[in-house]
């Protein structure tokens, strides 16, 4: 079959690997339909996370239809169209029962911190991905969801990461009604979180990043304030003075470990991999947030330790709420917000391109070429 | 009692479908990520799914008594990356000789493929692996620019250690 195939910092290929097999009895094997690169699996492609072994196969969104199942696979049958969520759960164990099933502790042997995601370095379990024709997918009973009738295939493929994602993000945030909401990244998942936030009262959306192809798009997309960091000379200050000099109530950081705006954190963060990531979002999330409030991180960071101002997350009595986003405990509500219109996740797919041509998606999607946005990579066994 | 402020919010954001639907005075900071059910005191004493049978090296973190049940199956630790990996899970996530050791064995590593490629007949195609191809349609102007300036840089650095060779041969 057809997959991806990483072979160090910013190379990838397509190449024929071996068909996946069933391993284990609540395995199935998924004929990939539609597969993302997503924004984290830039810092695989640029070989900021550790354990990233050449070979690999990346992809943690992908749609595809089961072609077999394990012995007690129980909820799905072949020929199934399923959204595959990017957590690898087992259902069972403590954390998965409290319905955190981006923490499974039956999923990944290679570190405590994370449970399995597909496509994702071994540090998330060694799993290959969905860029590929072929892929398995452990736990068949707990997280594969069939895909809706009246569902898009391109809206489904966005349920599996990007949507769930973008809503935890503002729900980590505790957005009461009134509320500022300041999102810290356009990207996709940061415009997700923008337009998620209206979903819970917020009054005022506001996104900043440097991209103003983004800026734009998101404006529009997310119906939210619009501002490029660059241009505003000191973010936080400019928080400061456009909340009465009070702070916004919830920041969300949807950038995470390479974030642009402070050259010794670009060199200690993602020149050099001193420290686990650039947290220059981070700190003007901090440092912008009102005292009491509540930062709410999703961007992903590196396992080592990294500088925030700690003081002054004391001292302003902040709340920290991060998490990987719990896609099976989201889906049900998620799938009633597409389905309704009240969420409409396809516009953001700015490219779809053929799986054969991922060395050219990364490119584009890492050098930020063709105004790229999202990009969605399309097996030859797709239809 | 209704609440006017948040009525005046709503008819403020009518345009904006699904405003306010899912606003919830509970969303405090454990609610709803996590479910409390009790079961964080039981420990790892839950009924394990059948275990995934270990055909491969795995390597698992000591943080943890056992692999898991399952596990992923791509690149299993091979050549010296892989003595590196053995070495980094000697010690906790929490240590960096953990971190920094699987970072250079990742840099290894991606020097064994290229190795490997070769040693199947297969000289990797760094422009194509890149993505240069994409670069070379919607950034060409700039491409163009680097690989002249690199050019450039490559053709002084050569004179120059070809003008210093031929100093040093006239001075002996």
């Amino acid at each position: 079959m057809l997959a991806m195939n990483f072979r160090g910092p910013f190379r990838v290929r397509i190449d024929r690997k071996p068909y996946p097999e069933i391993l284990h009895p609540e395995d199935a094997i998924v004929r990939v339909t539609r597969s993302c690169i997503c924004g984290s699996d830039l810092h695989l492609y640029h070989g900021l996370v550790p354990d990233t072994r050449v070979g690999m196969t990346f992809g943690h969104e992908f749609t595809g239809i089961v072609e077999e199942v394990g012995s007690d696979v129980t909820k799905l049958k072949v020929g199934d169209h399923v959204m595959v969520p990017f957590n690898i759960a087992c259902g069972t164990c403590s954390f998965c029962k409290q319905e955190l099933y981006g923490n499974c502790h039956e999923s990944n042997p290679e570190a405590t911190a994370v449970g399995g995601i597909f496509g994702y370095s071994h540090t998330a379990g060694g799993f290959d991905g969905g860029q590929a024709e072929f892929v398995r997918v452990p736990y068949a009973n707990v997280g594969p969801t069939v895909i809706p009738p009246e569902m898009d295939l391109d809206d489904a493929v966005l349920l599996t990461d990007v949507v769930p994602t973008g809503y935890q993000a503002a729900e980590m945030g505790g957005i009461k009604v009134g509320d500022t909401v300041v999102v810290f990244g356009a990207g996709p998942v940061g415009i997700m979180a923008a337009k998620c936030s209206w979903l819970f009262g917020a009054d005022r959306v506001i996104i900043i990043d440097h991209l103003e192809y983004r800026l734009e798009f998101a404006k529009k997309y997310a119906q939210c304030e619009a501002y490029n960091f660059r241009s505003l000379g000191d973010p936080v200050l400019f928080l400061k003075k456009t909340t009465d000099y009070f702070g916004a109530d919830v920041c969300i950081d949807a950038v995470g470990a390479e974030a642009a705006g402070n050259a010794i954190q670009t060199i200690l963060g993602r020149k050099t991999l001193l420290q686990g990531g650039s947290t220059t979002a981070l700190h003007w999330a901090i440092n912008g947030v009102k005292k009491g409030g509540i930062v709410s991180i999703v961007g992903v960071y590196g396992p080592t330790g990294a500088l925030v101002p700690v003081g002054n997350i004391v001292n302003k009595g902040l709340t920290i709420r991060a998490n990987q986003a719990s896609v099976a405990r989201l889906m049900p509500r998620l799938i009633d917000h597409v389905l309704s219109g009240r969420i409409n996740p396809k516009e953001i797919i700015t490219h779809r391109i053929p799986l054969e041509e991922v060395s050219e998606a990364y490119h584009i999607f890492s050098a930020k070429r063709d105004n790229c946005i999202k990009t969605v990579l399309i097996p030859p066994r797709a239809a | 009692m209704e609440n006017v402020a948040e009525k005046t919010l709503a008819d403020k954001y009518a345009h904006i479908k699904g405003w306010g639907i899912d606003a919830d005075p509970e969303n405090e900071p454990t609610y709803p990520i996590k479910h409390w059910t009790g079961d964080d005191h039981k420990r790892i004493n839950w009924k394990r799914p059948p275990l995934q049978p270990v055909n491969i090296e795995v390597l698992h973190s000591i943080e943890r008594p056992n692999i898991t049940a399952v596990f992923g199956t791509s690149s299993p630790p091979s050549g010296l990356s892989g003595a590196i990996r053995r070495y980094a899970f000697k010690y906790s996530e929490g240590n960096y000789a953990h971190w920094f050791a699987l970072v250079l064995a990742d840099r290894v590593n991606m020097v064994e493929g290229i190795i490997d490629d070769i040693a199947h007949g297969h000289f990797p195609n760094f422009f194509k692996e890149r993505g240069w191809t994409a670069e070379w349609k919607y950034n060409r102007k700039a491409m163009i620019t680097k690989l002249a300036i690199g050019a450039g840089v490559l053709i002084g650095v050569a004179a120059f250690l070809y003008a210093r060779g031929g100093k040093k041969k006239s001075l002996l």
